[in-house]
């Protein structure tokens, strides 16, 4: 690896109003009486709910257990009461099923797991098999089972740690790279000793010194290599990132794998480092907690099921009324419409924007311009697409590769006449897969 | 002036030639036409809307004369012209029972919670973007994906409420895919009385976002004539369409949350506002 910074090509830069909460050091949250844990935390199959109203649970006893290869079990955050398996908000609006835990105060642990430090004498399909048993999932944003990823059905000879960061406003990486650069680099340690790699490269965005000298300085020690990234949104997409570091494309439909790679998140390392080193399943993340709103954004520690209300709460509360609540990054979060909202594996950040960075505008016709194509990181050509979706030919939306489109936001950002471009496409994806759907039944 | 007579005659003569040739072509390759299926065509409304389930009205027509199906398969057309066809042809016209199609939902924004929303006006896209921004999961979304699709503007868009009206509606059917939520049923158009909520929730969560939806009070299926027509589904209950209610079951049931209604007075507008 060479010491200049790395891209791929496109890209936009927006303002990373990262300063907010990124000296902050990581707090622990206190245990709150109530947990509301989402089941369904990953991408794939729900894990199936194996307790009822009633039970007594003891913290990282199982809740829901995996029901296939790409699933992950789920495991409780405290000990305490089941108070309820219902309905209750998730972070895409519709009600999900989750189990409501009422915490006994207690936190008494159940041990699920031995703990597994001897790691470089153990074979790796022990180690693996942890990484199922842990429940972990990419940590960045999607929620995609690690384990699947520590399959590979072709041969890897790259293992990839996504420390880019790029969403804006997000310091959560940031923070546990340089609060706990050991735990990330023995868990990329172990990932290679899972995938029979021998080294591992981890990937950082350039407005992250500290992150860079702090791995760089004792990344030797774990045969792990520190490259810097130029600042360049979405640098910490998957296939941008292989490219950024690589030179390799990931072909339309492929997976990292087809190119020799494997992708993992670094807080997903240090969960992997959790699991395996000390035993304990996935069972919290850092989130940060940020926006101009709030008294005192920052980054805490928080166990998965703990309501965003009371991490705003625990940030201070709010200056004042923010325009609206974000779950993730301001390019792909997912805007909230309710404060019982819980953090889940994949909850990066819990982003409050104030009115005037949201614009409420009204989409003009195209112009032409080719600012979306000159940034889309995917080379796709986002204005055709959309013209394509709004005459309702999802054919022709197909033909132009609607569905590699990683939905990172850039051709809205850069539109200037405000064309909801994203949506458009998620239609069209969704309108596609059900065609496929209903063509595979026939 | 002998350059210009053999022009003239060159020219006729190719003229001459061409039109034989022509002529000839369209004999050998002409295409049969049942003059029956134009006159049928002619007949039919002519609005192409797949009600009959043929790809239009042409195609429709020779159904017809290949006796695939029967002239009253039409959900538009007059009787008068049912009738026309089937003498036309001398065959029996058919009975088919007229259905319309019911929005079931009475979520307006008066009654529902609802977040602000400002993306694309298309229930389609507006459902993928936190299921439509609209406090009750299943309920209309109201951006006319279906009113925009009725060729016959049955559906009108009040108050962010999807409404149709029985009497423009002709049952074709064209506005049930539409819906994101599946919310558009086609039921017997002599059926007046309907549940309009279709939220499967528990009766406290569909009352923390929706007043008119429907609580499992089962008032309507004890006041109701018989003990079936009325169908309880776990915390939804909807009217038995094979055994319906009469029309006074509206009274008698006398609905708490009025998610029971005449689709009639639904359409004119009489029960906004009787809920504060």
């Amino acid at each position: 690896m060479s010491d200049k910074p790395r891209k791929f090509k496109g890209g936009i830069h927006p303002e990373d109003s990262k300063a907010l909460s990124a000296s902050k050091a990581v707090q622990t949250a206190p245990l709150f009486d109530k947990y509301t844990v989402i089941v369904h935390q990953n991408i794939g199959a729900a894990p199936e709910i194996i307790v009822k109203k009633g039970d007594l649970v003891k913290k990282g006893q199982l809740l829901a257990k995996a029901t296939g290869f790409v699933s992950v079990p789920l495991h409780s955050p405290t000990s305490g009461t089941v108070a309820a398996v219902e309905k209750c908000p998730g972070p895409t609006g519709l009600n999900v099923p989750s189990i409501e835990i009422t915490a006994d105060g207690q936190d008494e642990w159940c041990s699920p797991f031995e703990p597994l430090s001897d790691w470089q004498n153990i074979e790796p399909s022990i180690l693996k098999q942890r990484v199922v048993d842990a429940g972990i999932v990419g940590m960045g944003g999607a929620g995609f089972p690690s384990h699947v990823k520590l399959s590979p059905t072709k041969p890897v000879d790259t293992l990839i740690l996504n420390g880019a960061e790029c969403e804006p406003y997000l310091t959560a990486d940031h923070r546990l790279m340089i609060e706990q650069p050991d735990d990330v680099l023995i868990g990329a340690a172990i990932l290679a000793r899972i995938l029979g790699l021998k080294t591992a490269v981890i990937g950082i965005e350039e407005n992250k010194p500290d992150a860079i000298s702090k791995l760089t300085g004792i990344a030797g020690k774990y045969n792990v290599t520190v490259q810097s990234l130029r600042v360049n949104y979405p640098q910490g997409a998957e296939k941008q990132l292989i490219y950024a570091l690589t030179g390799r494309e990931v072909p339309i439909g492929g997976l990292p794998m087809d190119v020799g790679c494997v992708v993992q998140n670094v807080a997903s390392a240090a969960a992997v480092f959790d699991a395996v080193i000390k035993g304990i399943p996935s069972i919290e993340r850092i989130t940060t907690v940020t926006g101009e709103p709030l008294v005192n954004p920052g980054n805490w520690r928080f166990r998965i099921g703990t309501p965003i209300s009371k991490a705003i709460e625990l940030a201070g509360g709010v200056k004042y009324q923010p325009a609206k609540i974000l779950l993730g990054g301001p390019m792909m979060g997912f805007a909230q419409n309710s404060l019982d909202v819980t953090v889940m594996k994949n909850t990066s950040g819990i982003l409050l924007i104030p009115v005037e960075h949201v614009s409420q505008y009204t989409s003009e016709p195209c112009i032409r311009c080719g600012r979306c194509v000159e940034c889309c990181p995917m080379d796709i050509l986002p204005a055709t697409i959309s013209q394509a979706v709004e005459n309702e030919r999802f054919d022709w939306a197909e033909d132009l590769n609607v569905l590699a489109c990683i939905e990172c936001g850039s051709c809205s950002y850069s539109c200037p006449s405000h064309r909801p471009l994203i949506q458009q496409f998620k239609r069209a994806k969704a309108e596609i897969m059900a065609a496929r759907r209903k063509k595979s039944k026939k | 002036m002998t350059i210009i007579i053999t022009a003239v005659l060159f020219a006729t003569g190719l003229g001459v030639f061409l039109a034989v040739v022509i002529g000839a072509t369209a004999r050998a390759f002409a295409v049969e036409i049942d003059q029956r299926v134009e006159t049928i065509t002619g007949m039919l409304p002519g609005v192409n809307c797949g009600g009959c389930g043929y790809a239009g009205c042409a195609d429709f027509a020779k159904a017809i004369v290949e006796g695939r199906t029967i002239p009253s398969q039409c959900p538009v057309n007059t009787p008068v012209n049912i009738t026309r066809i089937a003498e036309y042809l001398g065959i029996t016209a058919g009975e088919k029972e007229k259905v319309v199609a019911v929005v079931r939902c009475s979520g307006s924004c008066a009654v529902t919670v609802r977040s602000p929303y400002n993306g694309i006006r298309d229930c389609r896209s507006a459902a993928l973007v936190a299921g439509g921004a609209k406090g009750c999961d299943f309920g209309c979304i109201g951006f006319s994906s279906c009113a925009r699709a009725c060729p016959f503007n049955a559906i009108e868009i009040r108050d962010g409420l999807a409404v149709v009206h029985p009497d423009l509606c002709v049952g074709c059917g064209k506005c049930v895919d539409t819906c994101p939520k599946s919310l558009i049923v086609l039921v017997p158009a002599t059926v007046d009385v309907h549940v309009y909520c279709n939220s499967p929730e528990k009766s406290v969560l569909k009352r923390k976002v929706c007043k008119t939806a429907c609580i499992a009070c089962r008032k309507c299926v004890k006041a109701a004539d018989s003990e079936n027509q009325m169908i309880v589904n776990g915390f939804l209950v909807a009217t038995n369409y094979s055994n319906p209610p009469l029309p006074d079951l509206i009274e008698k049931a006398a609905c708490p949350t009025t998610a029971l209604r005449l689709a009639s007075k639904h359409a004119s507008g009489a029960y906004e506002g009787v809920l504060k």
